[in-house]
C-alpha cells in the first residue's frame, strides 16, 4: 500500500483557523428550508402539506424511486408552505419550508442502543435508507445504493474517508476526535454487509490527534485498521484514496464497487451507526463555519435546514474592517460560490467559507495565454492533459476532448487551475464541457429512443 | 530506328487498349449528375450556417433536388431565394416571409437587480453551470454574449445587459437561439413588430419582486385583442403572430409595457459591434 496517488497539489491548509474549535451543537432560531433535491438521484416527494404539524425526525419526503434518499424534518412546528426558494444552487428549487416552534420535540429520543446480532442485512439497509443517509462528503449519493453492490462478496475494501484533504475544512477532524468510537460502530455495521472487506480508516498525516483517536477506538476491532495518508490535496476524492490504498484505477464508467471498495465519508459512517443502532435519522450533521473574514470560525452540528447567514452570524459574523467578499458553501478548492447567505444548509454542506478577498477575481486579471508549461500535466490525479483539453474546448473539438484526451475522466478537483501559472480557468471551462457532452448524449439517447 | 518504331508501335496499343478501357469503365461507372443541384446550390446564400437542419449548403441543395425538403427550405435566402430554387424546381414556391431573431427579456441593469458578481469565463452556459444566477430573475438574459459569440452575422450586441438584435444584419439562421442557456431568442417574422419582450413564468408579485420591466401575466392584453390573438399562459402573455393585425393596443394597455414595439434601430454601421 503506497500513502499516496499520483499528481496533486500542495494549497495552504488554513486548518488553524478552525481546528482546535470543539463541536458544539447549534439550533436554529429562523424558518428551516428543506430543499427536495439534496442529493444525487430523483429528488424526493413531499409528503406533508401546508399547516402539518411536524417534529425533528419525521420523515417530510419521500425517496422517489431506487436512486433516491428520504428527507427528515429537524426541528419541530408546522409546515408554511411547499413552495419554490431559493437554494445554494443559485436556482429555484421546490423546498418544505417549515416555520420552527424552536422546542425542537422529538420523535423518539434516540438513546436506547439496539443490538446489531440480531439484524438481518436487509434490516440494516432498510434503516440506513428509512433514515435518509446520503454520502456527506460532497456529492450525496443515496448510502442505501452505496451499500447494495451486484457482488458483496468481491467488496475487499471499506474505506472511511477521514482524508479531509480541502483546505479551510475541520468539522471532519473534530468529530473523529470525539466520536472516534460511533465512527466504528459504523464501520463495523458495514463490514458485517460485506464479509470480505477490511475496514480502512484513512487520514491525513496532518490531523495527528484524530489519528491518535481512531487507532484508540479501532483497538480490539480486527479488521479495521486506521491508516496515515501523505497530506495531499485531492486525497479525499474517491478516486484518489482507492489508488492510494487499493492501488487501483479505473475508468470513469466504473463505480468503487466494480473494483471491490466502498468509500464512505466519516460522517456518513457516524450516521449509518446513529441510524441503525439508535434509530436516530439524519437530519443535523458536522459543519466548520470558516474563513479569514469571520470572528470566531468555528466547529458546529447544525440541523438541516438552518440558514447561511444564521450560521455566519453564529461564528461572530465579519469582523470589523473586513469584508465577506465571497461566500463559498464547501471549501475554496471544490466548493460553490453562493450569491445570497438566504439559502438553506443541505445535508452535503460540509462548510461555510467566508472570505475577504475573491482569489478568483484577482486571477482573472492576471490572465493570460497558456504557457505550456505542462504543470497541470504533473498535478492531474487523473493523468489528463488539462492543457490540451482546453485546448480542444477551444477548437469546439469535443470528439477529441471526449474520446482522445477522456475528458470526462475529469474530477474536477481544481487541482491545475490551482497550479496554473497564467492562471486559466481550466477546471471551470472542462466543468461546462464536461456538462454540454453529457447533454448532448441524453439529448441522442432520447432521439433514439423516438 | 527499328527500336523507334517498336517503341512508337508499342505506345500506340497501350494508348488505345487504355483509352478503351477508359472508354468503357466512363460508361459503366457513370454517375448521374442532377444539373439542378448545382443550380440549386448556387441560388443558396453560401454561409453553411445550417439553419435549415442539414450540413450546410451544399446538403440543403442535394436534399431539394431529392425532394426531402421543401423549396423554401433555407431560411437566410427567404422567399427571393426560395422562388429562385421554385423556377429551377419547377415548383411554385409558397412567399416565406423573413424572420428575425428576438431576444424575449427587457431586464436591463435599471430594471433588475444583481444579487452576486460573476467572475470567470465569460460565457452564458458556463455561468449557468457554476450555479451563480446572475440576475434575480431565473428566466432573463444573463448578457455574457453567448448568443454575441454564436452570431455569424455580427447581429447581437449586449446593450445594458441585455442582449439586442439588429434586425436588419440579421438572418434568422437560429444560431443564437441555439446558444442561449435560457431559451430565450426566438424567430419572429419582421413585419409583426408587437411582441412580448419577457420570459418570466412567475406569478405576477413575484415578478414584481424581481424585475420591473416583467409580465405579470394580469391578462389585460388578452381583453384588448380584437382577433384574439394572445393567450396567457403559465402567467406569460403569447402573441400569436399569424393572428396578430398589429393593431397595437394591447401595447398601449400593458401595464408593465411589456409588449413593445421595439425601438427603431440604430444605421447598420460597418463597424464591428465590440
Amino acid at each position: 500500500m503506497k500513502d499516496t496517488f499520483r499528481g496533486g497539489v500542495h494549497p495552504r491548509g488554513h486548518k488553524e483557523l478552525s481546528r482546535e474549535m470543539p463541536l458544539r451543537a447549534y439550533e436554529a432560531t429562523g424558518e428551516m428550508v428543506f430543499p427536495l433535491a439534496q442529493h444525487i438521484g430523483k429528488p424526493a416527494k413531499a409528503i406533508v402539506k401546508k399547516g402539518d404539524p411536524v417534529v425533528a425526525g419525521q420523515c417530510i419526503a419521500e425517496a422517489d424511486g431506487f436512486v433516491s434518499a428520504n428527507i427528515i424534518c429537524s426541528c419541530s412546528g408546522k409546515v408554511k408552505a411547499v413552495e419554490k426558494r431559493r437554494t445554494i444552487s443559485g436556482a429555484m428549487q421546490e423546498c418544505i419550508v417549515v416555520e420552527n416552534d424552536g422546542q425542537y420535540t422529538q420523535k423518539d429520543p434516540y438513546t436506547e442502543k439496539e443490538d446489531i446480532e440480531k439484524l438481518s442485512n436487509d434490516e440494516i439497509i432498510a434503516r440506513v435508507k428509512d433514515a435518509g443517509i446520503i454520502g456527506l462528503g460532497g456529492a450525496g449519493f443515496p448510502t442505501h445504493v452505496k451499500l447494495m453492490p451486484k457482488k458483496p462478496l468481491g467488496i475487499k475494501y471499506l474505506i472511511a474517508n477521514g482524508a479531509e484533504c480541502e483546505p479551510y475544512i475541520t468539522c471532519n477532524d473534530q468529530l473523529m476526535r470525539s466520536s472516534a468510537d460511533e465512527i466504528i460502530e459504523g464501520m463495523e455495521i458495514v463490514l458485517r454487509l460485506f464479509p470480505n472487506a477490511d475496514g480502512i480508516v484513512a487520514i491525513e498525516t496532518n490531523k495527528p490527534e484524530a489519528i491518535a483517536s481512531m487507532q484508540a477506538a479501532a483497538v480490539g476491532h480486527e479488521r479495521i485498521h486506521v491508516v496515515a495518508l501523505r497530506t495531499k490535496y485531492p486525497q479525499g476524492g474517491e478516486r484518489s484514496l482507492i489508488k492510494s490504498i487499493a492501488g487501483i484505477d479505473y475508468p470513469i464508467t466504473k463505480l468503487p464497487a466494480d473494483v471491490g471498495c466502498i468509500v464512505d465519508n466519516v460522517g456518513t459512517l457516524y450516521a449509518i451507526g446513529r441510524a441503525v443502532l439508535y434509530r436516530e435519522p439524519l437530519f443535523r450533521h458536522v459543519l466548520t463555519v470558516t474563513g479569514e473574514a469571520l470572528v470566531r470560525p468555528c466547529n458546529f452540528i447544525v440541523r438541516d435546514g438552518t440558514s447561511f447567514a444564521e450560521l455566519i452570524e453564529a461564528a461572530g459574523d465579519v469582523r470589523e474592517g473586513k469584508e465577506a467578499v465571497k461566500v463559498i458553501s464547501g471549501g475554496p478548492m471544490m466548493g460553490i460560490a453562493v450569491s445570497s447567505t438566504e439559502v438553506p444548509i443541505t445535508k452535503t454542506t460540509n462548510a461555510i467559507t467566508v472570505l475577504p478577498e475573491d482569489a478568483v477575481e484577482k486571477a482573472d486579471s492576471y490572465m493570460t495565454a497558456c504557457l505550456h508549461c505542462g504543470r497541470c500535466t504533473t498535478v492531474c490525479p487523473s493523468g489528463l492533459m488539462p492543457q490540451m483539453m482546453a485546448d480542444a474546448i477551444i477548437a469546439g473539438d469535443y470528439e477529441r476532448y471526449e474520446n482522445k484526451l477522456y475528458g470526462l475522466d475529469c474530477v474536477a478537483c481544481g487541482s491545475c487551475t490551482y497550479i496554473c501559472p497564467a492562471k486559466r480557468p481550466l477546471t471551470q471551462a472542462f466543468k461546462k464541457t464536461k456538462a454540454e457532452i453529457m447533454a448532448r448524449k441524453r439529448a441522442a439517447a432520447a432521439g433514439g429512443n423516438k | 530506328m527499328d527500336i523507334i518504331l517498336i517503341t512508337t508501335a508499342v505506345i500506340t496499343v497501350i494508348g488505345i487498349v487504355v483509352g478503351a478501357g477508359l472508354v468503357f469503365t466512363g460508361k459503366k461507372f457513370y454517375v448521374k449528375v442532377d444539373e439542378r443541384e448545382a443550380a440549386v446550390r448556387e441560388c443558396l446564400p453560401g454561409n453553411n450556417c445550417g439553419a435549415c437542419g442539414f450540413a450546410g449548403c451544399d446538403a440543403a441543395a442535394a436534399a431539394i433536388v431529392a425532394g426531402d425538403a421543401p423549396v423554401n427550405v433555407c431560411p437566410v435566402g427567404g422567399s427571393a431565394v426560395a422562388q429562385r430554387i421554385g423556377g429551377i424546381m419547377g415548383e411554385n414556391a409558397e412567399a416565406v416571409e423573413r424572420k428575425v431573431a428576438f431576444v424575449r427579456c427587457k431586464g436591463t441593469c435599471e430594471v433588475t437587480k444583481n444579487q452576486g458578481e460573476y467572475i470567470g469565463i465569460r460565457d452564458c452556459r458556463t455561468a449557468v453551470l457554476s450555479g451563480m444566477n446572475l440576475t434575480d430573475c431565473d428566466y432573463g438574459c444573463i448578457g455574457l454574449g453567448s448568443c454575441v459569440e454564436a452570431c455569424p452575422q455580427n447581429a447581437i450586441s449586449v446593450v445594458d445587459g441585455v442582449a439586442v438584435v439588429n434586425e436588419k444584419r440579421c438572418v434568422g439562421c437560429g444560431l443564437c437561439a441555439k446558444a442561449c442557456p435560457k431559451n430565450l431568442i426566438e424567430l419572429v417574422p419582421e413585419s409583426k413588430q408587437i411582441r412580448v419582450q419577457c420570459s418570466n413564468k412567475d406569478k405576477g408579485p413575484q415578478v414584481k419582486k424581481v424585475c420591473q420591466a416583467g409580465c405579470i401575466g394580469c391578462s389585460l392584453c388578452v381583453r384588448q385583442c380584437e382577433s384574439g390573438a394572445i393567450t396567457v399562459n403559465t402567467n406569460l402573455a403569447h402573441i400569436n403572430y399569424e393572428a396578430c393585425t398589429q393593431c397595437g393596443k394591447c401595447a398601449e394597455k400593458c401595464p408593465a409595457k411589456v409588449i413593445c414595439v421595439p425601438a427603431p434601430e440604430e444605421p447598420v454601421s460597418e463597424n464591428v459591434p465590440a
